[in-house]
């Protein structure tokens, strides 16, 4: 079979390299700034501007759509925002409800849509789950352009979106609008989300945009090294998935497409030189830390919240001896905490943990119980 | 500009709220050209947000802050910021050399990228603080007394004429803590003016010249052998018993 | 019952016993993991479909139920591995298991009857046509009656393991270190999502669960205090969503899952705005007052401050003070005056001073913050 030949396959591959590549680029900034669930909630929350898109214009042609898309996406993430600055409901609570309101608005428009006459919007469902194999050219051609379009404005405000990802306080304090300069990021993650919703659709659009970047950083502990792997991770899955999709039959493409980027993901967690859990067994079995170690930091932290208002506020040996199991070398786990910087003494044989002890500490309860602290 | 008689900074009449709940109140401060000033009083006191507000990163209700003389707008470098170490995500993927070429990002502008020449900058900042055989280090791998390094090497590259630490004594080792110590010495003694948020009272008066007591007012200011006196310090600190014994300690010494 | 009030009573018991589990989602910052789980389920629905060929069977509660909870043990044996944040877990995880769902149904050829636009959208207007009947007698539409199980599921493990719910949800440090184990009533809550999200697809879709898990309970955390109120609350956001939506569906003849979910958001937004104290118009309403307010006690602090020292004539002045404190003058003249107004500050040669009951709250106004 002449793979290349084939007009649909040549489409599909393209579609959802380019797909990748804006993906996995886009993505890591997002995975670095802890916006991992943005893109599913902007991919879901797109339906209604879909919808409204189509009814305006009764046509499918891919610019209106892709715009109405944006326009909702967009929206969605206003409402997010106005509703965590302005509310005790929390960031995640707010991010699911305006993507399943969204969404639930989309699918009242679309049953509205479906009672028209015109047999024309057949084929908008395939934004929901993705219909790689419907793509046309001109399709492909607004992604490539859309595409390139974000990826040049990446590259052009690369250190300034750095700055934002790393330490967006320094960047302000350096004269940069970061308030603007996210807002343009989230812009650009729209732009991601439109291209993919007709290749992968609504639901796998969160795995393009979070897994390249999972694999790339464990590949390399470097920043632009992260983003190049990332996008390369995206267009090897994207173009992987697509012809596995069209050799092997019944086999979907965007299915097909998160499953490769997730076997990559899976490889990378596991045989990644250095941070791979492979290597980390390897060299825990030579090096095996102390393992009083984190029951002492979460002794202190306990302690530590007696005293909400002085973080510094110091606990003693005898204290901490108690609460630990007896024989557990306390003063050796203190000194490990110290050397890692976890803890710290304050004078007088007393110690304290640190803000980032107390940050870890409160991320090892926050994954024993799944809650808050 | 006339020399050392404008002042550095000047800060007036500076309020700042969040949610309608003052954390600074009224504050005024004014730091001479190369004065050497810890900003010293108890949690809560409102001593990060007094260094947020004067680089205009938080709103400030009411007040002024004044460079040399002129508003304060950010951008022009005059002022160089090291943030609280423990607010930052270390494990982004870069390196030591990396990080502190971003303080060369501000006299850049928006699209030039750093070249060899910002990277040199970079490395005699990282060498200032002995931290240059670490340039390809990735982050993550620090100690904390080496990511401190690195953020105070990051705000030397701007050569700015101000700098405004935040807790750089924080949970660092005690060779760590003398090298930074060094470093100020070094820039008030060039005329640099330097501004550190500090916990640590007992060496107020060894590391600093002058002291700001803080505590949502500006309780006092000035040089340190006139402003940082037991009633100064009851005054800032309240009634907090066992801080006050120190306090008595510490202030004997100083004498 | 006709088969619009079998819909809406499906449709009221489906979003209460989503709300329950839902506003412990909220308070732990766990909404998201019900997205997750919604979608990550297909797979464990479609493998037991496959065994037992039957869409009302209770394996499939239980498979569902199952993959449910390996969702959330994948999610956090990934986040626990400290190789990749939790909220890239999740991003990562119910795709891949999502895609497994969606590659068995169509590897399992075109007679199967089950399609993934069921699953995520659902159809609640067909749901009356599969009628309960145990002995050939019609108990009406089995979806009431499995939703009405997963209800008192849902309700029975709420009241049972209310204490060491409520505790872990709290302060689940502190559920820790009383020798509580979170991980049982996480798990236990979990159980509960998966459950209720199985239930719940094939009348109303695994996108709907996902709102009426999370916005009636928000609404509910908008203007709740406690938590047991709170339940209540959103039981009562969660049952007007259900029936706000299902009316304005019928009367518009569009989506009843897509409508329920609307008004739920819908519901928030209104609640969001209106609601006392915490409400966007109370908010903006109250900030107008406290802005004068805090202006007041500005002024009068700075007075303090300044007035008996040496810079008094300058810092003190009438027509000075709006350049101090970096105000706008109309706003200066209405603080001075206010202030006047309450016998707070007198004028005096051009210089504004505080009385001595200015200077008492003035002292107060420190104090409260400084002490």
């Amino acid at each position: 079979m002449d793979l290349l030949g084939d007009y649909t396959l040549r489409m599909v591959a393209l579609g959802s390299g380019i797909l990748g590549a804006v993906a996995g680029a886009l993505g890591s900034f997002a995975y670095l700034r802890r916006q991992s669930l943005v893109a599913d909630a902007l991919s879901h929350a797109a339906l209604p501007g879909i919808a409204v898109a189509f009814l305006l214009t009764g046509s499918k042609t891919p610019l209106p759509i892709m715009l109405g898309a944006a326009v909702a996406g967009w929206l969605a993430t206003l409402a997010v925002r106005l509703v965590v600055s302005r509310s005790r409901v929390p960031y995640d609570s707010a991010l699911g409800m305006a993507l399943a309101v969204f969404f639930g608005l989309g699918l009242v428009l679309l049953t509205v849509i479906q009672k028209r006459p015109d047999a024309a919007q057949a084929g908008l469902e395939s934004f929901l789950f993705g219909q790689a194999a419907s793509l046309l050219r001109d399709d492909v051609i607004v992604m490539g352009l859309l595409g390139a379009a974000s990826l040049g404005v990446l590259a052009v405000l690369w250190k300034e979106l750095k700055l934002l990802a790393f330490d967006g306080e320094f960047g302000a304090s350096l004269g940069r609008p970061v308030r603007r300069l996210d807002g343009l990021f989230t812009l650009l993650l729209v732009i991601a989300v439109v291209i993919g919703l007709r290749t992968v659709g609504v639901v796998l659009m969160s795995a393009m945009v979070v897994a390249p970047a999972a694999a790339a950083r464990q590949l390399t502990d470097r920043f632009a090294p992260m983003v190049v792997i990332a996008a390369a991770i995206g267009v090897v899955s994207g173009v992987g998935g697509a012809v596995l999709s069209s050799v092997v039959p019944h086999l979907p493409t965007g299915p097909t497409i998160v499953l490769v980027l997730s076997a990559i993901v899976l490889a990378a967690l596991l045989g990644a030189p250095r941070r791979g859990l492979v290597w980390r067994w390897v060299r825990l079995g030579r090096l095996q830390p102390s393992a009083a170690l984190d029951p002492v930091l979460m002794h202190l932290y306990a302690l530590s919240r007696q005293h909400p208002d002085e973080p510094d506020h110091g606990h003693g040996l005898a204290v901490l001896r108690t609460m630990s199991p007896a024989g557990a070398d306390v003063e050796r786990a203190l000194g490990d905490l110290e050397a890692r910087g976890l803890a710290q003494p304050v004078g007088d044989g007393l110690w304290a943990p640190t803000a980032i002890g107390r940050r870890e500490a409160e991320r090892t309860l926050r994954r024993q119980t799944g809650g808050e602290p | 500009m006339d020399g050392n008689r404008t002042p550095a900074l000047e800060v007036e009449d500076l309020t700042v709220a969040y949610s309608d709940q003052p954390v600074l109140w009224d504050v005024d401060l004014t730091v001479p050209v190369g004065d050497k000033m810890a900003v010293v009083g108890p949690n809560g006191a409102g001593k990060s947000t007094l260094v947020k507000a004067a680089l205009g990163l938080v709103p400030a209700v009411a007040g002024e802050v004044r460079v040399f003389g002129r508003p304060f707008v950010r951008g022009r470098g005059e002022i160089a910021y090291v943030p609280q170490r423990a607010g930052l995500e270390w494990d982004f993927p870069t390196d030591v050399l990396d990080v502190v070429t971003m303080g060369t990002y501000g006299g850049l502008g928006w699209f030039r990228r750093p070249g060899k020449a910002e990277r040199e900058r970079a490395r005699a900042a990282l060498d200032e603080v002995a931290m240059s055989e670490f340039e390809r280090r990735p982050i993550a791998q620090l100690s904390g007394g080496q990511q401190q390094r690195v953020l105070l090497a990051r705000a030397l590259v701007q050569s700015a004429p101000i700098l405004m630490l935040d807790e750089p004594f924080q949970g660092v080792d005690a060779p760590t803590e003398r090298a930074i110590v060094a470093v100020l010495d070094r820039l008030s003694g060039e005329g640099r003016t330097v501004i550190v948020v500090h916990h640590d009272l007992q060496t107020v008066p060894e590391y600093f010249d002058s002291v700001l007591l803080l505590n949502v007012r500006a309780i006092d200011a000035g040089p340190v052998d006139e402003v940082f006196t037991e009633d100064n310090l009851r005054l800032t600190f309240g009634g907090r018993v066992g801080v006050l014994a120190q306090l008595a300690a510490t202030v004997d010494r100083a004498r | 019952m006709t088969p619009e009030l079998e819909i809406l009573a499906i449709a009221v018991v489906t979003a209460v016993a989503a709300a329950l589990p839902g506003v412990f989602l909220v308070l732990r910052r766990m909404a998201m993991v019900s997205d997750a789980i919604s979608h990550a389920i297909l797979p464990g629905i479609v493998v037991a479909f496959f065994l037992t060929r039957d869409l009302s069977s209770p394996l499939l509660l239980l498979a569902a139920a199952a993959t449910g909870v390996l969702t959330v043990a994948l999610i956090e044996a990934l986040a626990r591995s400290r190789q990749v944040p939790e909220d890239a877990a999740i991003g990562i995880v119910f795709p891949a298991l999502f895609s497994i769902g969606v590659i068995l149904i169509s590897r399992a050829a075109s007679d199967v009857h089950l399609d993934t636009d069921a699953v995520l959208l659902g159809e609640l207007a067909f749901a009356p046509f599969h009628r309960f009947t145990p002995g050939g007698v019609d108990l009406g539409p089995a979806a009431l009656w499995s939703m009405g199980a997963i209800l008192l599921l849902n309700a029975t493990l709420v009241v049972v393991a209310w204490k060491e719910l409520k505790l872990a949800t709290v302060d689940g440090a502190l559920a820790a270190l009383l020798g509580f184990q979170p991980a049982v009533v996480h798990y236990v809550l979990m159980t509960m999502v998966s459950v209720t999200a199985v239930g719940a697809f094939d009348a109303v879709g695994s996108i709907l669960v996902v709102a009426l898990i999370i916005a009636p309970p928000a609404t509910a955390y908008l203007v709740a205090e406690r938590l047991g109120p709170m339940i209540g609350l959103a039981i009562a956001a969660a049952a007007a969503a259900a029936t706000a939506g299902w009316a304005a569906a019928l009367a518009l003849d569009v989506s009843i899952a897509g409508a329920i979910a609307g008004a739920a958001g819908a519901i928030f937004a209104v609640v969001f705005l209106v609601a006392p104290e915490r409400g966007l118009i109370a908010q903006a309403r109250r900030r107008r007052g406290q802005r004068l307010d805090l202006a007041v006690r500005m002024l009068l602090v700075h007075l303090l401050h300044h007035q008996d020292t040496p810079a008094a004539a300058e810092e003190c002045r009438e027509a000075g003070l709006h350049r101090h404190l970096g105000w706008r003058e109309p706003w200066t003249r209405k603080v001075v005056a206010r202030a006047e107004g309450r016998s707070l500050v007198e004028r005096h040669d051009r210089l504004v001073r505080t009385t001595d009951e200015g200077r008492r709250l003035a002292d107060a106004a420190v104090v409260g913050f400084a002490g």
